[in-house]
């Protein structure tokens, strides 16, 4: 649910950044909002439904997660409601100055939060220091460096921020280029091809960065040799980019970052599982699936009710998306 | 109030207060514009649909809000209430996803397209939209009281070897008696809210001599549901609520009516200021014996005043609980006899020439939101000691080792958005108000015209 959250409001913050720097005029910016207009706030409600669904199934996890990510998720509070202000409030005033503030607000909150889950993975992977007791509490930043008491923001975490940047600016850029036409088309399309060096690059870096934080990482790809697919998804989904754009085929470009998306998270899961917070305190303070998960009962019972709303879901977003299909026009009802 | 748990209380406290300002308008309204969707459908009468597109500009704002400021509330369990989270989860997790699953994806996905596909979709699929809105969100109302009433009321659960509560029955979670009359009860007081906002602007509209026709059947449309809502809150919702509380919550029930002592024959209090210390109250206006009926249906049963309990297990602010209550319980009073009032010169064809009660109804809108906040006070303040009745106190469910500095940080942070967002809240609800239904772009109305000439 986290990685469809990601693939899908993910675009949505790539939009917000990208408007910042290819739009070149009102219009443009109001083009680019209505691309997401209807959508948005269902691709929001993935994070939602996703943070319900991982207190349902894992409740000391969301316990320690939540109160010890406790500032950074504050701000993140912060910059959803600023994000959900900006993109909605815009066109309900006739009046530049009214525009620029909002169009801005929609960009920044959009990078910032970017950042911020960039750097919430990187936590995870990192590990957290948790106590016996089954919880911890970190600040914003202690020393930068990756030892036993981190903050949220250390080197690593940095750098996995910055790589969310560039990950769903490109992936907010081919989304855009999908859905307009003529010359923001064009521009959006070349922005994307720009982003995509950074991207290979902040990929390559992180990957290194990541096996010097977390040597074990490797352990699960060479047990169950299967898991090389997923690096290889990526690899695939990066090459596939400038291939895709050269063509101007934006549906495959898209489809192509969404994959990307889903690789690195769906990767990192593999890397740690059957963990799903480490401890960088002591190993056996470390949460994982058996001492995190739910009752039994609980657990049947979810599976029933998650499938029937899953596929509910699913069946609305296919209805919504579908219903809003095609490139955005200024001359259409809305935004 | 340095104290972390007074902090982390606060902290909910004021994020939730805040919150629920917006659902119970998007709760109230979803219905009535469903209402004149089926109007328009039925008539074919266009000014019911431009009604409906004017009240989705509202709805659509108030619906905004209250997504912005209900994100933090599904954070604000694992964030301020981490052992409560950690207790409680196994069983309430379930109704609170749910809620997320079910009700969220539907409302946000049908919004897109109540708000934006009217064009596109034509006037049967619009209907549809706005039906699903409405269902959203009123199925989100149930999964949260689900949670809610279990933490009043626990039920299908059991405790496991980890000391946690774990769920060993969905339906009796989803069917707990407390549960389905707090819901109704609920649901009824967002519509309160719905229909007096919509009878007021209408209201507005008749009084200021613009948009008159519209005036008209907001104020019809919004008095006859006012009437209906405001009764039921008393009979049965209220009514039946009430004697769960008695018999389940009886030391809340002392608590709330400022009942110090026991009495056969205990009256009701309609004013009079609880003093805790001297357990009494001051300058008390009684009604014999009522008390004694409500609870029980007999005029000398005993009921138990607060003295019969250990003060360990007393709510921690017993005027608090009191006002809540009593602001609830006068507001709504005063709710029907407004409602029966207009109802009356509504049935005689005069309503829209009473001037005074016209003003009445304009004035009266803040009102039902302060009756429903003060109904969710007396439950949130009744509770407590308890985070969850009888079997984990408050005090030991919030997230210990995130500390008072922190939790003010992120209190401060939350007011000041919310400044800020009340600001813009009522900037952009007003101009939608002087715009009224005939507005589009580029033409003003007379009262945007009346308005710019002040």
């Amino acid at each position: 649910m986290l990685i469809a959250y990601v693939v899908l409001d993910g675009f949505d913050l790539g939009a917000g950044i990208i408007s910042f720097f290819v739009a070149r005029s009102y219009d443009e910016r109001r083009l680019i909002l209505r691309a997401i207009g209807p959508v948005w706030d269902g691709n929001e409600v993935w994070l939602l439904a996703a943070a319900g669904a991982l207190f349902f199934a894992f409740p000391s996890l969301y316990a320690a997660s939540f109160s010890g990510f406790y500032l950074p998720l504050m701000i993140v509070l912060w910059l959803l409601m600023l994000r959900g202000v900006g993109v909605e409030l815009r066109s309900h005033v006739e009046d530049p100055l009214w525009w620029s503030f909002f169009d801005f607000l929609f960009s920044f909150a959009s990078v910032l939060l970017a950042i911020f889950f960039g750097a919430a993975v990187g936590n995870v992977v990192r590990g957290v220091p948790l106590n016996e007791e089954g919880y911890f509490f970190e600040a914003l930043w202690t020393d930068f460096q990756v030892g036993p008491h981190p903050g949220i923001l250390d080197w690593y975490t940095v750098l996995t921020g910055l790589l969310a940047v560039a990950t769903l600016t490109v992936h907010g850029a081919n989304y855009v280029a999908l859905k307009t036409e003529g010359d923001l088309c064009e521009r959006v399309r070349r922005a994307a091809g720009v982003g995509w060096w950074p991207l290979v690059v902040l990929t390559a870096l992180s990957l290194i960065a990541t096996l010097y934080v977390r040597p074990q990482a490797l352990d699960n790809f060479n047990s169950h040799p299967w898991g090389w697919l997923i690096p290889a998804m990526v690899v695939v989904s990066l090459v596939a980019q400038p291939l895709c754009r050269l063509r101007k085929n934006d549906r495959a470009a898209f489809l192509a970052s969404s994959l990307y998306i889903i690789g690195t998270l769906g990767g990192a899961a593999f890397a740690l599982y059957p963990i799903l917070l480490p401890a960088s305190t002591d190993p056996r303070y470390s949460l994982t699936v058996e001492n995190a998960k739910t009752g039994a009962y609980s657990l049947n019972v979810g599976l029933v009710w998650w499938l029937v709303g899953i596929a509910l879901a699913i069946g609305y977003f296919t209805f919504l998306y579908r219903f809003f299909r095609g490139k955005v026009r200024l001359s259409d009802d809305g935004y | 109030m340095d104290s972390a748990l007074s902090l982390h209380r606060l902290h909910f406290a004021f994020t939730i207060t805040y919150h629920y300002i917006f659902p119970q308008l998007t709760m109230g309204l979803a219905p009535l514009i469903v209402i004149f969707k089926s109007l328009a459908l039925r008539s074919g009468d266009e000014r019911y649909n431009k009604a409906a597109r004017f009240w989705a500009k509202i709805f659509a704002v108030n619906f905004l809000f209250g997504v912005i400021t209900g994100v933090p509330m599904e954070f604000q369990f694992g964030t301020n209430w981490a052992r409560f989270s950690q207790y409680a989860g196994g069983v309430i997790a379930t109704s609170l996803a749910m809620e997320g699953v079910f009700a969220f994806f539907l409302e946000s996905s049908f919004l897109g397209i109540f708000l934006f596909g009217e064009q596109r979709f034509g006037p049967k699929i619009h209907w549809l939209a706005a039906f699903m809105v409405f269902v959203g969100s009123w199925a989100s109302g149930f999964f949260i009281i689900v949670t809610d009433a279990w933490m009043q009321h626990p039920v299908g659960y059991e405790i496991a070897a980890d000391g946690a509560a774990h769920l060993n029955s969905f339906w009796a979670l989803l069917f707990n008696e407390w549960a389905l009359w707090q819901y109704v009860h609920n649901m009824s007081g967002a519509l309160v809210t719905g229909s007096f906002t919509m009878a007021a602007l209408g209201a507005f509209y008749i009084l200021s001599a613009s948009q008159q026709e519209y005036g008209r059947m907001f104020v019809t449309l919004g008095v006859i549901a006012a009437l209906m809502s405001s009764l039921f809150q008393l009979w049965p919702s209220g009514d039946k609520h009430g004697q769960l509380v008695a018999k389940y919550q009886p030391i809340t029930l002392a608590a709330m009516e400022g009942l110090f002592h026991t009495e056969s024959g205990a009256p009701i209090v309609l004013v009079g200021q609880p003093d805790t210390d001297r357990q009494e109250l001051d300058n008390p206006i009684y009604v014999p014996k009522a008390l004694s009926f409500l609870t029980h249906r007999r005029w000398e049963a005993e009921v138990k005043g607060l003295n019969e309990f250990p003060r360990h297990r007393w709510p921690d602010n017993i005027p608090l609980l009191y006002y809540g209550y009593h602001i609830m319980v006068g507001l709504g009073t005063i709710f029907i006899a407004i409602t029966v009032m207009a109802g009356f010169l509504l049935w005689r064809n005069r309503l829209f020439r009473v001037r005074w009660m016209l003003w009445i109804l304009m004035l009266s809108f803040p009102f039902p939101f302060i009756a429903n906040i003060a109904g969710w006070i007396t439950a949130e303040v009744g509770r407590q000691p308890w985070l969850v009745y009888g079997l984990l106190r408050t005090e030991h469910g919030f997230s210990s080792h995130v500390s008072a500095g922190n939790a003010l940080f992120t209190l401060i942070g939350f007011m000041g958005m919310y400044t800020v967002l009340s600001v813009l809240f009522l900037f952009l609800m007003w101009r939608e108000i002087v715009h009224g239904p005939d507005f589009f772009r580029g033409i003003k109305s007379s009262t945007v015209e009346r308005v710019e000439a002040l």
